[in-house]
């Protein structure tokens, strides 16, 4: 089954344009320019889903990927006055003869199995799971299938945010010394 | 004299300004002002910000120099009164008072009991207005926005009241050495009782938007703290300094123009914080209201300026008649007066704090030397101490609590 | 196909268009009601009552020199702007302005389209609209819009998170994530606003956040940053931040109704539909009062202060208001 012709070149056009954000990411010496090249990419693979025919997903991932997370990149890195990159120290250089070696076994890896596999459309896995991707089907999958990773995952989150919450705390103690010192 | 010291600042001298931090670049360097929406004037900040908080705060002032207490020694006696209007372009009466209390006290001259009152009254009248402005602009750094137009509107009454008797609505130029340059017309009291009626209304309309607002009160409680000593270390005068429960207003301390004959409380509050400024301040509009009722009721007819004709004008209808008024109407507009050699100090409560003269005499009819001891200069230098550690929101709020007047400050 | 097309294009420009308009007579509103409020005359010189003062005002931004700070980041700085701008066109797409019509033999929805998740669409536009901002901040090379571009994403993040919390009341109590539904769902009922008044009231006021609008407006406060984020803005470009934020305040208030108000609903909208944009427009207009009103009345909070209230007021209170709803609809029904 051939999959229909402007999916297909929609699909194509977004995967260049995805490819192209992320190569800009790795070369962009600017970490705001990385940042938003990142922002593209996520902001396509969105997209991919809303083709796929999961809107939920393809809107939590703009909202949480592209809004909430990369803004608060943006935000550390324009903190700290991070934009430029320093040039490379000594000691990471050894870093991109592994790279290569590693990008090399990747690439590897994904053709055998792409071409060991035959080229999939996916139209048919769609076809057998008709709105798998609607806001009920995985509200459904969460709450009832997937319960206890999902309560799991939340208690993650929620150490994580009592970890900020000490850390910050701290912060604001030593602060106070500070003033009433003054006083 | 000594060699005139080298006005440009060299870089390495401003670096001693700031921590070792601010060189790496881990705290930032601003410069806030000396056009800023927020800064009253020409007034220039360099702050030290980590993250918002301020480390070091440097007031730069001299941007609104005008050399009036220079200029004021090339002029006569009542010439140079007229540059007394553009210090404190908020307190103009007040200034012209402060200068003539100097000059009446270095030469002598006995003040009519009818000039005194009107005095109080203008002193008192500005005092409002001052204030008006105050409010409204200290409220418009906190971005309430509608209270500044309604203060000005209010203050435009009093305007109308000051172009009354002066003729002008700011650079009256009104109080003259040995009184007032001219009686006030007959339409000043009634405007003024009508002002006194209109005014409590607006205030506590004003109150009901702020004093109770949370918004408000969360923005300037335990802002700007700056404790009792500290704040007289630091000169501080005025309503400033009674904000930090110090009981010291000049018009008790060394009462002027028959103020110990009237009837006032001096608020007092012990936040030190720029709340506590806010409260002391608008609970003086009734004080100053007070007054004015008071001083109306001893307005009784009599001169309004000494006889003594070396320091007054000769009346018109004697000019006719009289060749001894030809010569002193002549000598008193060309030459001016000469005071006697000597050296005087008058301070005055002007709205921003103790306002003195300092007035030197040297026989001649130009004053050897003026200066001019001013509230908002002595006011601000405790700003950098306040602001140490609080947020650049902070600071605005800060800023507006010590009511800074720029012309006042560098003169 | 074809005629589905056309039907979209044309209500796309129809409606580009019509928020285009209100920008500019919003703009010309809030002097207006702003004068009146603080006993001043407004604008009053261009035209009838200063009617044509929006006109006047575009035509001098067009003709304004564009100044580019010596330091800037120059393709940045030319996109933040036109960042601002679409995000807060494109919200409006999913609300719908009436219920169907007939035209032309045509059934046509008011509204450009109805998405099943567009509640989600809504959120997903708002999360990425703060780039605009916070770009405009790192790229003028300032240190005063580098504060407000900080300040904006720090307070978009907080906020963003009690706004989606407030709609989940509706979105329960009409089961649908679809903006139309929720508003069908009200007729049956009765508005929302009666029985989420708390997540109502949290929506209004993160909304306002969300807009920066006083007293939220800490990216652009004036007495602290100069102009914040856009302190190096000039001509056409300082117009698209201001054409984004009034078309936000317009995206804002149509949300506002759609969830809380009943959107289109009114007397008589099932015989008479295109009533139902009226009534649209009217409960819009009163939420784009309301904001101004409140521009004008109320001190700007702190920084911090308005930080620490995201996150230790409305967070939680919209938390308890999501569980309120839940446990009533499950054991009252």
């Amino acid at each position: 089954m051939l999959p229909n012709i402007p999916e297909l070149v929609i699909f194509l056009v977004l995967a260049v344009i995805a490819v192209a954000a992320a190569l800009g990411m790795l070369a962009s010496s600017n970490a705001i320019y990385s940042a938003l090249f990142l922002v593209v990419n996520f902001g396509v693979v969105a997209t991919f889903y809303l083709l796929l025919g999961a809107p939920f997903i393809a809107m939590a991932q703009v909202t949480v990927y592209a809004g909430a997370i990369m803004v608060l990149f943006l935000f550390v890195i324009m903190l700290l006055g991070a934009e430029q990159m320093k040039p490379t120290s000594h000691n990471l250089l050894w870093q991109k003869p592994l790279s290569i070696v590693l990008i090399i076994l990747l690439l590897s890896i994904s053709f055998y199995v792409v071409l060991g596999q035959g080229v999939s459309t996916g139209s048919d896995l769609m076809q057998n799971t008709s709105g798998y991707g609607s806001p009920s089907a995985i509200g459904t999958l969460l709450f009832q299938k997937y319960l206890f990773p999902f309560e799991a995952t939340s208690i993650l989150l929620l150490a994580a945010m009592v970890g900020a919450v000490v850390l910050t705390g701290v912060r604001k103690q030593r602060r106070r010394i500070r003033k009433s010192r003054r006083l | 004299m000594s060699q005139v010291r080298k006005l440009e600042t060299t870089l390495d001298e401003l670096k001693t300004l700031f921590s070792d931090k601010a060189q790496t670049g881990e705290t930032m360097v601003l410069n806030l002002g000396p056009q800023h929406p927020s800064t009253h004037g020409v007034l220039r900040l360099i702050l030290e910000l980590d993250g918002e908080e301020v480390v070091r705060c440097v007031p730069d002032v001299g941007f609104l120099h005008t050399g009036i207490e220079k200029n004021m020694e090339a002029k006569t006696y009542l010439k140079a009164l007229v540059m007394t209007d553009r210090m404190d372009y908020l307190n103009n009466l007040g200034n012209n008072l402060t200068y003539c209390l100097a000059i009446e006290k270095l030469c002598n001259i006995e003040v009519p009991k009818r000039a005194q009152v009107i005095r109080v009254i203008c002193a008192e009248l500005q005092r409002i207005a001052s204030h008006l402005v105050w409010l409204g602009t200290s409220a418009m750094d906190l971005n309430a926005s509608s209270v500044l137009i309604y203060c000005f509107r209010d203050r435009e009454n009093l305007l109308d009241i000051f172009e009354m008797i002066g003729g002008q609505r700011m650079m009256t130029s009104y109080i003259r050495p040995g009184g007032v340059w001219r009686d006030v017309p007959d339409e000043f009291v009634p405007a003024v009782n009508r002002f006194l009626d209109y005014l409590p209304e607006k205030l506590a309309d004003y109150e009901r938007m702020l004093t109770r607002n949370p918004l408000f009160m969360r923005r300037t409680i335990d802002i700007g703290i700056i404790d009792p000593s500290d704040a007289v270390e630091r000169g501080m005068t005025g309503s400033s300094l009674r904000g930090s429960g110090i009981n010291y207003d000049v018009r008790r301390a060394m009462p002027y123009s028959g103020y110990d004959e009237y009837d006032f409380d001096v608020p007092l509050e012990d936040g030190c914080d720029v709340y506590a400024r806010y409260r002391v301040r608008m609970r003086e509009f009734h004080e100053s209201m007070r007054i004015i009722k008071q001083a109306l009721d001893k307005l009784e007819p009599g001169p309004v300026i000494t006889d003594d004709r070396k320091y007054s004008p000769p009346p018109r209808s004697e000019l006719g008649n009289s060749m001894e008024a030809v010569i002193h109407h002549f000598k008193y507009w060309t030459e001016g007066f000469s005071a006697p050699k000597g050296e005087v100090y008058v301070a005055t409560e002007s709205p921003r704090g103790e306002l003195g003269c300092c007035l030197v005499g040297d026989g001649s009819p130009k004053p050897g030397r003026v200066h001019f001891r001013t509230p908002s200069f002595h006011n601000l230098q405790s700003l950098s101490f306040m602001s140490e550690g609080y947020l650049v929101a902070d600071l605005v709020a800060m800023i507006g609590s010590i009511d800074i007047v720029l012309g006042d400050v560098d003169r | 196909m074809i005629g589905i097309v056309i039907e979209a294009l044309i209500k796309s420009a129809l409606i580009a268009f019509v928020l285009l308009t209100a920008f500019a007579y919003l703009t010309f509103a809030e002097r207006k009601i702003a004068a009146l409020m603080q006993v001043r005359k407004g604008p009053n010189r261009v035209g009838p009552w200063g009617l044509l003062q929006p006109a006047a005002d575009g035509i001098k931004l067009i003709f304004k020199e564009e100044v580019m700070p010596a330091g800037a980041d120059k393709v940045l700085f030319f996109l933040a702007p036109i960042l601002t701008m679409i995000p807060a066109i494109v919200i409006v797409a999913v609300i719908p302005l009436g219920p169907d019509v007939e035209l032309f033999g045509r059934t046509i929805r008011l509204g450009i389209t109805d998405l099943n998740v567009g509640l989600l669409y809504i959120l997903a536009i708002a999360s990425v609209a703060v780039y605009g901002i916070v770009l405009a901040g790192w790229s003028s090379a300032n240190k005063y819009a580098l504060l407000g571009g900080l300040r904006a994403s720090a307070q978009m993040i907080s906020y963003e998170i009690a706004l989606g919390l407030s709609i989940i009341g509706p979105i329960m109590l009409a089961g649908t994530l679809s903006l139309q539904g929720i508003v069908q769902a009200q007729q049956s009922s009765t508005w929302y606003v009666l029985w989420q008044p708390l997540g109502a009231m949290i929506f209004l006021i993160a909304g306002l956040a969300e807009l920066n609008r006083a007293p939220f407006d800490m990216p652009e406060a004036e007495q602290e940053l100069t102009a914040g984020y856009f302190t190096e803005y000039s001509g056409m470009k300082f117009s698209l931040f201001f054409m984004g934020e009034y078309i936000k305040m317009v995206a804002v208030s149509a949300i506002a109704t759609t969830l809380f108000f009943g959107g289109y609903l009114g007397p008589f909208v099932d015989k008479l539909p295109w009533l139902g944009i009226l009534y649209f427009a009217i409960k819009t207009v009163g939420f784009l009062f309301l904001m101004i009103w409140i521009r004008l009345t109320l001190p700007r909070l702190r920084y911090d202060q308005l930080m620490a209230f995201g996150w230790k007021v409305l967070l939680p209170l919209a938390l308890f208001n999501v569980v309120i709803t839940a446990v009533v609809i499950v054991f009252v029904g």
